[in-house]
């Protein structure tokens, strides 16, 4: 039971570790790649998770549809939806310095949550979607594996079909219909996501990008077009974003307006990348999957504190995840795995 | 003794070395000139003088001090004040408070050293609460001559003064460089307009690519081929 | 109708003045350090927090809390410069823009611990307001106005009159220049970072006179405040005043129209059609 109870755990930090990794990759594309500062990262996680709960939930009289659209189209959705508003922003802000950018972010993050809130034909405000489904889960019933025990040999099928319909059966097909199945959906996404900003860092594109962060006046005299580069970036990133978070609406069933606050949406996706490496993927990578194991760790702080004080430890694991970003960026600004080539800035 | 000396002085920006084994000297009362085509360092050489770039070699001294390794704010109290190529008012003040900033780590009553200034450059006296930025270039570079002076110092280092003047201005400007020496301050100039600045100067420098070419007389400078090609316009 | 315009007006003066406040400091730290100060609404708050303090420990009237907070504040915001910001100056700015992020942040879970999460007010019970006509005015929203005014007052004889105001301002015009003249830069920002963190303790005050003591308060305020200095010109504290009255008018006359609720999305707008037509502001500042 304790086992199975870690293992369970396991693939839940897994699961939101990796929903992590792909906001941090996008973040990475945006600033690692090309130097833009988003303070917004949760507004566009918040628009890529309710676009797909809403594309993918059974119609309900509570928001806008659902309109009962299989997974994958949801996760398409989120990434127009959330590219959509990185492209308003954007064409705003590109022409002028990052700070502009940051709190043209901020505003709309700000914005984002306050009609989630507020429009409750849309997301049914603060009591949120719900039933949203996970991924998948119907193929791995038990019609489904019985379907393909049908492709086997017969006298193996008839003993595949006897242990799967006997309490061992039931309790591989729980496990993986549920939890393990949302992590692999996860873990097939985050390598796409991935594959895709590591072919955007080579290509000559990504080139140009770290050009424009190092010395953008002489891309300019080359001749590039600097806005159109930096908001192509601005626009990937954020479609990633809006890609993680209709990972999140789908794995965790239920979304409302109170999960996309800037300190976890958007505070702890910059810790991990600074931490890990700006600019760097694999960096991207590391850092989120050891802030995230960091900040479950502060957890324990909660724990020992005890129930009264749930609330002060709250508070105290903030306060040192944001003495951490302090300590990270003047002791080790460039991260645990720095990019190629770019020096420490001490 | 000399007032400043530099001694085979290379370094840069960080990057690259941009000056090579540069020497150079100025004496007390002197007006000395750096010639050279663009890009050879002539900036950066004033910069080096004035703490504002990274010496990896030589030393700098003022009056036998060393001040190879002193902070630009530190240097002007020594006595030394520098007047950038470009930017060297702040728009949005007046000439007035130019010029007390100017004067910013004096302690005592600035007021005789005002007047001074506004004897010197009456243009500034007529225009004292003028917004600097929305002064002509020439009376910029008065301003921004007159707020090095505010410290009283002992060498002034001016950088192409006369860049971008009409030639009213610019023989105007030679004339205030020439009465500011008289009162004993010693000069060191970066400058476009050779002809002129070696007829004014005692002593002048040629920089090609971060290396002396020739030093001598002003007088002989002009009177030299090789210069006088490369710079006087043949 | 007109009287509601003009009641509807009125909180907006209150409003602007209190934007003011805080769009004063943001714009004389990104002149100077050439950064958007993250963290200067939970500085707000927190000045506001340090106020509560006095009030409710000592009993003190809030107005006689406020120089004891104004100081905290300003030290609160030296010690971060300090400790923080000043390791990180020699990098590029964006940094500084993170760390001050991650400082907000900070800054919020501090007042937490120590003030706790929930709605507080400095006095409690309802202050009778005066009748002007058919107005109704609140005594608080006079102080506020009137709080405002004097120190926008003494920060333009500051900044006019005294040899560090004119510094800050020269710094600010051109910091290499400025280095030049010998300005001592480090003593400028000290004080750049007393008067920005000063009169945003008196902002936070005043914000939470007219509405309440909570941790979020200062994040919340932080895009109206953005927008007020960027209307502005940011980098021009004079601008900022401009800025704050018309993005406060701005935001409580659309009350009269839209969904209260959305006042930020106002400020927000406005910010949006001002970096379209005029980046540079309405004063010209450092875009
Ligand atoms: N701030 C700087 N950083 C790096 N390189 C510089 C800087 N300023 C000038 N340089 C380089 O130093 C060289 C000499 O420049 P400068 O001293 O300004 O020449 P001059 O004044 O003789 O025209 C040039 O190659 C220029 O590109
Ligand atoms: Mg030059």
């Amino acid at each position: 039971m304790e086992w199975a109870g870690l293992l369970t755990y396991g693939v839940f930090f897994v699961t939101v570790a990796g929903i992590y990794a792909v906001l941090t990759l996008g973040l990475n594309v945006q600033f690692g790649f090309t130097g833009q500062i988003n303070i917004g990262i949760a507004g566009f996680f918040a628009v890529g998770a309710y676009t797909s709960a809403i594309l993918t939930t059974a119609a309900s009289d509570h928001h806008l549809g659902g309109f009962g659209l299989p997974f994958p189209i949801g996760v398409a959705g989120a990434m127009v939806a959330s590219a959509l508003v990185a492209v308003v922003i954007g064409w705003v802000t590109m022409r002028l310095r990052t700070d502009y950018l940051a709190i043209a972010t901020i505003g709309i993050a700000e914005i984002i949550r306050l009609a989630l809130k507020n429009e409750e034909w849309l997301t049914n405000g603060v009591r949120g979607v719900p039933a949203i489904p996970r991924p998948f889960s119907e193929t791995l019933e038990f019609d489904t594996l019985a379907g393909l025990a049908g492709l086997l040999p017969d006298p193996l099928e008839a003993t595949v079909l006897e242990v799967l319909s006997g309490p061992l059966g039931a309790a591989v097909l729980e496990v993986l219909s549920g939890p393990l199945v949302s992590l692999v959906v996860v873990l097939v996404f985050l390598a796409l996501a991935w594959w895709m900003v590591e072919r955007a860092r080579v290509s000559p594109w990504g080139r140009v990008l770290r050009a424009i962060r190092e010395n953008e006046d002489g891309v300019r005299a080359a001749g590039k077009d600097v806005v159109r580069c930096r908001l192509q970036a601005f626009v990937l990133g954020s479609a990633i974003m809006g890609m993680a978070g209709a990972l999140y609406a789908n794995f965790v069933g239920f979304i409302s307006p109170e999960a996309f606050l800037p300190l976890y949406g958007t505070f702890l996706v910059w810790v991990m990348l600074i931490a890990g490496g700006a600019g760097n993927n694999t960096g991207a990578l590391v850092g989120a999957f050891v802030i995230w194991l960091l900040w479950s760790a502060t957890q324990f702080l909660t724990d020992a504190l005890g129930a009264e004080y749930a609330t002060q430890a709250g508070a105290l694991r903030v306060l040192l995840i944001g003495v951490l970003l302090q300590v990270i960026l003047i002791l080790r600004p460039q991260g645990l795995v720095p990019e190629n080539g770019r020096k420490g800035r001490h | 003794m000399s007032l400043l000396t530099i001694e085979g002085v290379t370094g840069g920006y960080g990057g690259a070395d941009i000056l090579h084994g540069v020497d150079l000297r100025v004496g007390p009362g002197e007006i000395v000139v750096i010639i050279g085509p663009n890009g050879a360092g002539k900036s950066t050489l004033m910069k080096a003088a004035f703490g504002l770039v990274t010496i990896r070699e030589g030393a700098v001294l003022f009056e036998r001090r060393d001040i190879t390794r002193l902070r630009p704010d530190q240097i002007v109290r020594e006595g030394v004040s520098y007047v950038p190529q470009e930017r060297n008012v702040f728009p949005s003040m007046t000439v007035h408070e130019n010029l007390e900033m100017g004067a910013f780590i004096r302690d005592d009553d600035i007021r005789p050293q005002l007047d001074k200034i506004y004897d010197l450059f009456p243009r500034l006296g007529e225009r004292r609460d003028q917004v600097a930025g929305s002064m002509s270039g020439g009376e910029r570079q008065m301003l921004a001559m007159g707020r090095a002076l505010m410290l009283e110092p002992k060498l002034l280092l001016l950088d192409e003064p006369t860049a971008g003047l009409s030639p009213l201005f610019m023989d105007q400007t030679f004339e205030r460089i020439q009465s500011i020496n008289r009162t004993g301050i010693g000069i060191l100039m970066v400058e476009q307009n050779a002809k002129q600045a070696l007829a004014i100067c005692d002593r002048g420098y040629v920089l090609t690519m971060g290396r002396n070419r020739v030093e001598d007389t002003g007088a002989s400078l002009l009177a030299n081929k090789d210069v006088a090609e490369m710079f006087l316009g043949g | 109708m007109l009287m509601d315009f003009l009641q509807v007006g009125l909180y907006g003066v209150v409003l602007g003045s209190i934007l003011t406040l805080g769009a004063i400091g943001v714009s004389l730290i990104y002149g100077i350090l050439r950064f958007a100060h993250f963290a200067h609404g939970d500085l707000m708050a927190l000045g506001a927090y340090f106020a509560l303090s006095l009030v409710v420990g000592l009993g003190f009237p809030v107005w006689a809390s406020a120089p004891f907070a104004i100081v905290a504040a300003a030290l609160a915001a030296i010690a971060i410069d300090q400790i923080v910001y000043r390791r990180l100056r020699r990098v590029e700015p964006v940094i500084l823009l993170i760390s001050s992020f991650g400082i907000a942040i900070a800054l919020r879970s501090i007042i937490q611990l120590v003030w706790g999460p929930h709605n507080q007010v400095y006095v409690k019970g309802i202050q009778m307001p005066w009748r002007v006509g058919d107005l109704i005015v609140k005594p608080d929203h006079v102080w506020i106005v009137l709080g405002a005014v004097v120190l926008v007052i003494a920060l333009h004889l500051f900044l006019t009159r005294t040899k560090t105001g004119k510094a800050m301002r020269a710094m600010s015009d051109n910091m290499d220049l400025a280095l030049v003249s010998g300005i001592p830069a480090e003593r400028v920002i000290m004080a750049t970072w007393a008067v920005g963190g000063g009169l945003a303790a008196v902002a936070g005050i005043f914000l939470a006179m007219d509405t309440r003591l909570h941790p979020v308060m200062g994040w919340s305020v932080l895009l109206p405040v953005f927008a007020a200095a960027i209307l502005g010109g940011i980098g021009r504290p004079y601008g900022a005043i401009a800025g704050g009255m018309v993005i406060g008018m701005a935001m409580e006359l659309s009350t009269m129209i839209i969904d209260p609720t959305y006042k930020p999305a106002v400020a927000f707008g406005l910010m949006v059609l001002m970096l379209i037509v005029r980046p540079q502001g309405l004063f010209k500042g450092n875009a």
